[in-house]
């Protein structure tokens, strides 16, 4: 009875600590990803990018190495610069740092990740779901709304379409 | 009354002659000048051979496309990729929407992408890629040596960069000039409209092209 009693209490205690999962609680409390988005391609566009804003509320820089995507054969970390008037893209084959309580938007012109070998065109309203690996906050799951092609930004689509067309 | 001094009379008729001298030279120089500046003012009609020039390209349905089929009709041409993740979408939405602001005036010119991606971009892959930013745009494309033929008369810097500098075969990148170059109806250079610049700024060159 009593040993029954303190497996009972042991299993009870593991279910706890599995369930309450401390650090990956700090993790989700300290990272913070929103307003994912992307712009819809087209048929025959083999590539796309994603934008969003991540936020580290934690003391220590954390960095975003890689990512998956269902909806592609690869996800980089690109950013792009503009001299003497040449666009520029490049990987960041280090990742892109996210330093401590401080926040780094991903955005056009900017910092993005790169959807190379779409697998099929993305679609206005569409939601595309991609994984991110950070050092520190592990695994993250980001949705990115398909915007239209004009688009500048999360919200308020500076788009040449009008909705519903 | 006041004698005549006939020292004073030869230093002022020196000075009379000194004076017409300077002036004689300042209307040399003047004339020079003018023919300096007069020579500067080439026609328009002469810029078109000197920009831009001939060039054969391209159109999603397969048909050619050349310097005298866009003459007729200003144009905003653009160069870039389908798979260019944000200034080649941004600048031909951006045409899109200067045109909608232009209103009746906006297809009094011709938006013109053309890709220098001929790798990746097939005629009818640009032709859905434009397709997007819902009002007509002309896609191009061309083989290497059509490409290198316009990119040299526009002044256009385009070149393929692999994405892993460890892997020079492996997927690349292509780094290209950002401006928008607004041509006349006669194929002369006429402005670009840069990245960077505002929208207003845009507009007012954009009508200077269709006035």
């Amino acid at each position: 009875m009593k040993i029954l009693s303190s497996i009972t209490l042991a299993a009870a205690a593991a279910v706890i600590l599995a369930g309450a999962a401390p650090a990956e609680t700090n993790r989700a409390n300290t990272l913070v990803i929103k307003d994912g988005w992307t712009r819809e391609t087209a048929q025959g566009q083999t590539a796309g990018g994603g934008f969003m804003v991540i936020t580290n509320q934690s003391a220590r820089a954390d960095r975003l190495m890689t990512g998956s995507s269902t909806a592609a054969a690869e996800v980089q970390i690109h950013t792009v610069s503009m001299d003497g008037g040449v666009m520029r893209m490049r990987q960041l084959r280090d990742g892109l740092t996210i330093p401590a309580n401080g926040a780094v938007t991903l955005k056009p012109g900017s910092f993005h990740i790169m959807l190379m070998g779409l697998k099929r065109p993305l679609q206005r309203g569409m939601t595309v779901p991609i994984t991110l690996q950070f050092e520190r906050a592990g695994s993250r799951i980001v949705r990115l709304a398909v915007k239209p092609v004009g688009a500048t930004g999360a919200t308020g689509a500076k788009g040449t379409h009008h909705d519903g067309d | 009354m006041t004698e005549i001094d006939p020292a004073a009379t030869t230093s002022l008729k020196n000075l009379r002659v000194l004076l017409w001298i300077v002036a004689g030279l300042a209307a040399v120089i003047g004339l020079l000048l003018y023919a300096g500046s007069a020579q500067k003012n080439i026609p328009a009609s002469d810029y078109a051979s000197a920009f831009g020039g001939p060039f054969e390209l391209t159109a999603a349905d397969g048909s050619k496309v050349t310097d005298k089929t866009l003459a007729g009709k200003p144009y905003a041409i653009f160069f870039g990729f389908t798979r260019c993740p944000d200034v080649c979408p941004t600048s031909l939405a951006r045409m899109a929407r200067l045109r909608q602001q232009l209103g009746d005036e906006g297809m009094k010119f011709n938006i013109v992408f053309v890709s220098v991606d001929p790798e990746q971009d097939k005629p009818s892959d640009i032709g859905s890629y434009v397709e997007l930013f819902g009002t007509p745009i002309i896609g191009l494309t061309g083989d290497d040596t059509q490409l290198a033929q316009i990119k040299k008369g526009y002044g256009v810097y385009a070149k393929q960069v692999p994405i892993n500098p460890a892997q020079p075969q492996g997927d690349y990148t292509i780094d290209h000039t950002a401006a928008i170059y607004l041509i006349g109806a006669k194929g002369e250079f006429v402005s670009t409209i840069d990245y960077h610049e505002a929208d207003s700024v845009a507009l007012d060159k954009l009508r200077r092209l269709i006035a």
